[in-house]
């Protein structure tokens, strides 16, 4: 029997919520993007005290990321290597790098953070999330105008046929300002294909990206 | 100086965003690096950028910042000797 490529689960956060796989999980009502961050960490108890160095994109990927993987412990189910990661968004880095260019914008108050300025790359998101479950795969992030779901199916699906991955988060992650949206999916195969799962394809990641869009 | 080192704990936790912790939790004689706090290299140029801004000073070697970075207090002692302002 053939292997089929499934969406086995999906988290997206965006205007002060939460859905993970369909359910809504958290509202938030704080006023700022850090904060709604900051509220999310600390209403699922999240204990990752790197969290607080991270800037908004990585912050917003954690969380995802987090969400998604919440008890499947990943690392009894697949070596590192096996876990691919592919993200995408329109703006890169765009909200970090107006935070350093104000801390260099004045020559008389010349001092640039080095804490801001390392996440001056939109795959920086990437980096963390790898960090922080040990993930060592294949991975990759794009820059699109807007959210192009046969990017992302090409990409992992070539992945994930040409055995490179086992598995692969991936998805949209963008913050500029106060607008951020987060839409991650775990892409994952399987041979028996249990009634009401999300068969993976460019169709089913529009559907669930449009969710309460 | 233990005024020295109150402010600079409350720096420290500013820059660093520390957020889940206090000046009281901070001991000023514990390492900075690895143990105690356990801040990696980049918090060691947020620190470095700190003595400059806040107190203008500049370490001149990186054997010096190894000796000015160990502690809380062996930051303040620098500043205490090397700040004219």
């Amino acid at each position: 029997m053939g292997e089929n490529y499934i969406i086995s689960d999906h988290c997206i956060i965006r205007n002060k919520q939460i859905v993970l796989n369909g359910e809504v999980v958290y509202t938030g009502n704080e006023s700022s993007p850090g904060d709604f961050f900051t509220a999310v960490y600390r209403h699922f108890n999240f204990s990752y005290a790197k969290f607080f160095k991270m800037d908004n994109l990585c912050k917003l990927g954690f969380l995802a990321s987090e969400l998604l993987l919440r008890g499947k412990n990943i690392s009894e189910t697949y070596h590192g290597d096996e876990v691919g990661l592919l993200l995408s968004n329109a703006g890169s880095s765009i909200d970090t790098d107006r935070n350093h260019q104000k801390s260099i914008s004045n020559r008389d108050q010349y001092f640039p953070s080095p804490s801001v300025f390392v996440y001056t790359l939109a795959n920086i998101v990437i980096g963390e999330i790898c960090i922080r479950h040990k993930l060592f795969g294949e991975s990759f992030f794009v820059i699109e105008k807007e959210f192009d779901a046969t990017r992302l199916y090409d990409l992992v699906k070539q992945w994930l046929d040409e055995e490179i991955v086992r598995c692969c988060i991936t998805g949209w992650v963008e913050i500029d300002n106060d607008r951020y949206e987060a839409v991650i999916y775990f892409i994952q195969k399987t041979s028996v294909l249990q009634e009401g799962i999300a068969i993976f394809g460019p169709g089913k990641l529009t559907d669930i990206y449009l969710l309460g869009k | 100086m233990e005024a020295l080192i109150a402010k600079l704990k409350n720096e420290i936790i500013d820059v660093l965003n520390l957020t889940e912790m206090t000046p009281e939790s901070i001991d000023e004689n514990e390492p900075l690096f690895v143990e105690g706090l356990g801040l990696d290299s980049i918090d060691a140029l947020e620190l470095i950028v700190l003595l400059e801004r806040n107190y203008g000073l500049k370490l001149a070697t990186a054997e010096e910042g190894k000796t000015v970075l160990k502690s809380v207090r062996s930051m303040a002692e620098f500043i205490r000797k090397n700040n004219k302002g």
